[in-house]
């Protein structure tokens, strides 16, 4: 049986069920105000909605496999291509860029000029300190986790501080392999 | 055309909100976990109205008002319209009840726990914790429009999702109009959820 063909994101985007982008936008600005409001620490909240972030990828990995036709990826550059062009964009709707590779292959970034998540936001001046978008770098560290690669995500531009972009630097640390249930002298 | 995101992303922050509330931020304290998820949606639905309702005339009455929230709101909001709405009269407190139909596909999943495993109890607390956010919607959406109210969700007759606001004003004009009652058409209202 011939491999089924990886699709694009695009076609994805088009065949799942899809809600209005501004009801996502607003609850996720009501979900950081209120955490700014119980753990009153900006450096807190942070943490918190990486943790978030962490918990939404290790599940939505599954979508994305199971969606995309993706088949294991030959590098990690090819993995950060895949994430950019198919896992932003079946569900945010939005394709980020690859750029910034270091010499081993092991170092990139994302950048996202449009993201949902920060329409018609503007960060108070008593928010100093908050990675908004924490969630993201949340999710794409859970999800590569789901497939063997242990990462560092990072906020290297943000737009809500004033940069002219979303980047998000992400570093591979160890590629974890595969580990068998059972040993092969048992 | 407006943005659109996908339904899983709504999903993923809505089921992961819940469960950090409840199981880490204020964990054995489920009263206060939802009174925050349900101030989570009040933020939403408050906001959500005045940005509909920038473009429209006030409304000239509170009926006016509800339609709108139970209609056009509402199916902006989950692209489906409510089943069943109805008024009730009882010792002159006004009450609406709008059913919707659940999706039989909700499903519960749950790494620590075999599904068939966890019971009714468990799966009507997960459920009705969820549901804090709509309700939150709801009365931030009424109380924008200046209607102040208490909303609750009764799911025991899951899937079917009874959602009750109760007003606290009285409204008289509703006594007049109510002989013409208020037709919501009949569709099936389908809130997909995965509780892990």
């Amino acid at each position: 049986m011939a491999p089924a063909v990886p699709r694009s994101g695009d076609a994805i985007f088009a065949n799942v069920e899809r809600v209005n982008a501004e009801l996502f936008t607003l609850t996720y600005g009501a979900i950081v105000r209120q955490l700014l409001t119980d753990l009153e620490e900006v450096e807190e909240v942070n943490k918190q909605l990486d943790q978030m972030g962490y918990n939404i990828g290790i599940r939505l990995i599954d979508e994305f496999l199971a969606k995309s036709n993706v088949t294991r990826c030959v590098d990690f550059r090819e993995t950060a291509e895949v994430i950019a062009k198919v896992g932003f964009k079946m569900f945010l709707g939005v394709t980020a860029s690859v750029t910034n590779w270091d010499t081993e292959g092991t170092c990139c970034s994302l950048i996202l000029e449009d993201n949902p998540l920060v329409d018609f936001v503007e960060l108070p001046d008593t928010c100093q300190g908050l990675y908004y978008c924490n969630i993201l770098s949340g999710v794409v560290r859970g999800a590569l986790e789901m497939v063997s690669m242990k990462t560092e995500v990072t906020w290297v531009r943000d737009m809500l501080r004033g940069d002219d972009a979303f980047e998000l630097q992400v570093k591979l640390l160890k590629q974890i392999p595969e580990e068998y249930p059972y040993k092969d002298d048992e | 055309m407006a943005r659109e995101v996908s339904e899983s992303c709504m999903d993923s922050l809505l089921t992961e909100i819940v469960s950090s509330y409840c199981n880490r931020f204020y964990a054995n304290k489920p009263e206060l976990a939802a009174r925050r998820i349900e101030a989570i949606g009040y933020q939403v639905g408050h906001q959500l109205t005045e940005r509909y309702t920038i473009e429209r005339p006030r409304f000239s009455d509170h009926l006016e008002a509800i339609k709108f929230i139970c209609k056009d709101f509402w199916f902006e909001l989950f692209k489906k319209q409510i089943d069943n709405l109805k008024t009730n009269h009882r010792d002159n407190k006004f009450r609406w009840l709008s059913r919707m139909s659940g999706d039989s596909s909700v499903e519960i999943s749950s790494a620590a726990q075999d599904s068939s495993t966890m019971s009714d109890n468990k799966f009507a607390q997960a459920t009705s914790m969820h549901l804090y956010f709509p309700c939150g919607i709801i009365r931030g959406a009424l109380s924008t429009l200046g209607i102040p109210c208490a909303v609750s969700a009764d799911i025991s007759n899951h899937p079917a999702c009874n959602i009750l606001c109760v007003f606290h004003e009285l409204m008289r004009r509703l006594v007049c109009d109510s002989d013409k009652g208020v037709a919501v058409s009949l569709h099936e209202f389908k809130w997909t959820k995965r509780y892990s």
